[in-house]
């Protein structure tokens, strides 16, 4: 799907050092790393919004594939109401249409904001504005999603009811998926394959794919499941010892 | 305080000044031509009510199209500026030079250039140039801080230039625009007043026009007259683009939520 190669990307300092990783079709790749660790230049640099100052981003077989992207913050338009929020892409590759405001209602209701069409971005929670977010990188159908620190900000209850959410939506529409946080917890929770960063510059010093019997709440309160929570903690700690 | 209180207690402020006023006129003896008691001034106003009135409309007319023109131009200027660097470093200075000159330095020349028959041409030119400048900087600015990651949204979403400027920098800056053309509007209405003071030539028929008649002539009740008329004119503008900022901002912007 997506392939880093010999990734170089200096600002005013070497951010990311010598990144290869291969993101699988369909994946759900979790990243994880201390502060300026370059987790965030990563995947700007995955969008192409970026451009790496050594070093090549490709898509597979050279196709640009449908981004969507969920920042930190939900960035939504105060001005536009939720419906036309979440129409944007569309709005942007097609114009408004008939099929394409069905298409974002459609997402609305997937998210769990059926009603809310009209209500405007300081009507609603942080949690629902998150949900506006999500609706709006996936409204048009994308094969690439991109999360920076998405649930960051919110409550424990509200951050597990839209980690839920999300996985329900990824295991029916199967995007791939890059997922940066600092929670080690959440990455072992969402994700099949985890890599952590080191920091000044950042580097992949592990890779863990994560692999359980049942399902995800059983192996969400398994010993397994705490083991690797622990071992990823501790790389996590000597990937932040450079500091 | 309730809204009611809110909105009368200027004026009964102002009911009081004006009782004071006229006491201190009437137990000090102070001739009509050094300071006209209230009841005086207002007998003026009615009696060359269509005269202040017209000369009000006439104001009016020139405030609001160099108002128009100025906002048109300086927002015109501003997504020049967001669309080329270089142009906003040659051009930008340029604009500051209008800005910190003195309308009544230039106002010979404008009117030189205009000719001295068209001195309403001159005023609406000078009144522009006073109005502007409120409206460029606070678009400009509002055009700068429109948000990074909205800006990536429209990158990753392939927008195009025209797109990102119509349906993300417009609508980010118009509270900023808002807040110019507010400034906008009174510079406006001061630039014509002054404009005409130094350009104004018998041809003038603003209120500028009639406070300096009036003055010659010692006619210190219409000069008041014309200048509370003056006075109503600016908190109506004021009162108008308040109105306007309030209306397109109160889904959407704390300010307006705030007020």
């Amino acid at each position: 799907m997506l392939n880093f190669s010999g990734i170089h990307k200096e600002f005013d300092k070497e951010i990311l050092s010598n990144i290869n990783l291969k993101v699988r079709e369909g994946e759900f790749l979790s990243i994880l790393g201390p502060s300026g660790s370059g987790k965030s230049t990563l995947l700007r640099l995955a969008s192409k919004i970026l451009n790496p100052s050594k070093g090549k981003v490709e898509y597979k077989q050279g196709k640009n594939p449908l981004i969507g992207f969920v920042f930190q913050e939900p960035t939504l338009m105060p001005w536009r109401n939720v419906l036309s929020n979440v129409l944007l892409p569309l709005e942007l590759k097609e114009g408004i249409n008939k099929s394409n405001i069905d298409i974002a209602n459609e997402w609305l209701t997937k998210v769990g904001l059926a009603g809310k069409e009209n209500s405007f971005p300081n009507e609603l929670s942080g949690g629902q504005k998150m949900r506006v977010s999500i609706a709006r990188a996936l409204v048009q159908g994308c094969d690439l999603l991109l999360l920076d620190e998405p649930f960051a900000a919110l409550d424990e209850i509200t951050r597990s009811k839209l980690e839920n959410d999300l996985l329900s939506i990824w295991e029916k529409e199967k995007f791939t998926v890059l997922f940066v946080t600092h929670s080690v917890s959440e990455a072992v929770y969402l994700s099949e394959r985890i890599i952590v960063l080191s920091s000044n510059p950042g580097q992949i010093i592990y890779e863990k794919n994560i692999d359980y019997d049942g399902s995800r709440k059983e192996f969400q309160g398994s010993n397994h499941y705490h083991e690797i929570n622990n071992h990823i903690f501790r790389k996590l700690e000597e990937g932040m010892k450079n500091d | 305080m309730t809204r009611l209180t809110n909105f009368l207690s200027p004026f009964i402020a102002l009911l009081v000044i004006f009782c004071i006023w006229e006491y201190l006129v009437y137990i000090l003896s102070v001739p009509l031509y050094i300071l006209p008691a209230p009841s005086n001034i207002f007998l003026s106003l009615n009696a060359n009510f269509y005269e202040l009135i017209l000369a009000t409309l006439n104001t009016l007319k020139i405030t609001f199209l160099a108002f128009l023109i100025a906002t048109f131009i300086a927002i015109f200027l501003a997504i020049l500026f967001s669309l080329s660097k270089i142009l906003e470093k040659s051009l930008y200075p340029i604009t500051v030079i209008f800005q910190v000159t003195p309308v009544v330095a230039i106002a010979p020349l404008i009117l030189i250039w205009v000719g001295l028959d068209n001195a309403q041409t001159a005023i609406l030119i000078l009144s522009v140039i006073v109005a502007f400048f409120p409206v460029l900087a606070n678009t400009n600015l509002g055009f700068r801080s429109v948000d990074q990651n909205l800006k990536e949204l429209f990158i990753i979403n392939k927008a195009s230039k025209w797109e990102t400027l119509t349906k993300l920098s417009l609508p980010f800056a118009t509270p900023f625009i808002l807040t110019g053309m507010k400034t906008s509007i009174g510079l406006a209405l001061i630039g014509a007043v002054v404009a005409e003071f130094v350009a104004g030539t018998g041809t003038s028929t603003g209120l500028s026009w009639i406070i300096i008649e009036s003055g010659n002539r010692l006619d210190i009740s219409k000069l008041f007259s014309a200048l509370i008329l003056l006075v109503f004119l600016g908190v109506f503008l004021f009162l108008l683009m308040s109105a306007l900022e309030y209306n397109v901002l109160k889904r959407w912007h704390q300010s307006a939520k705030d007020n």
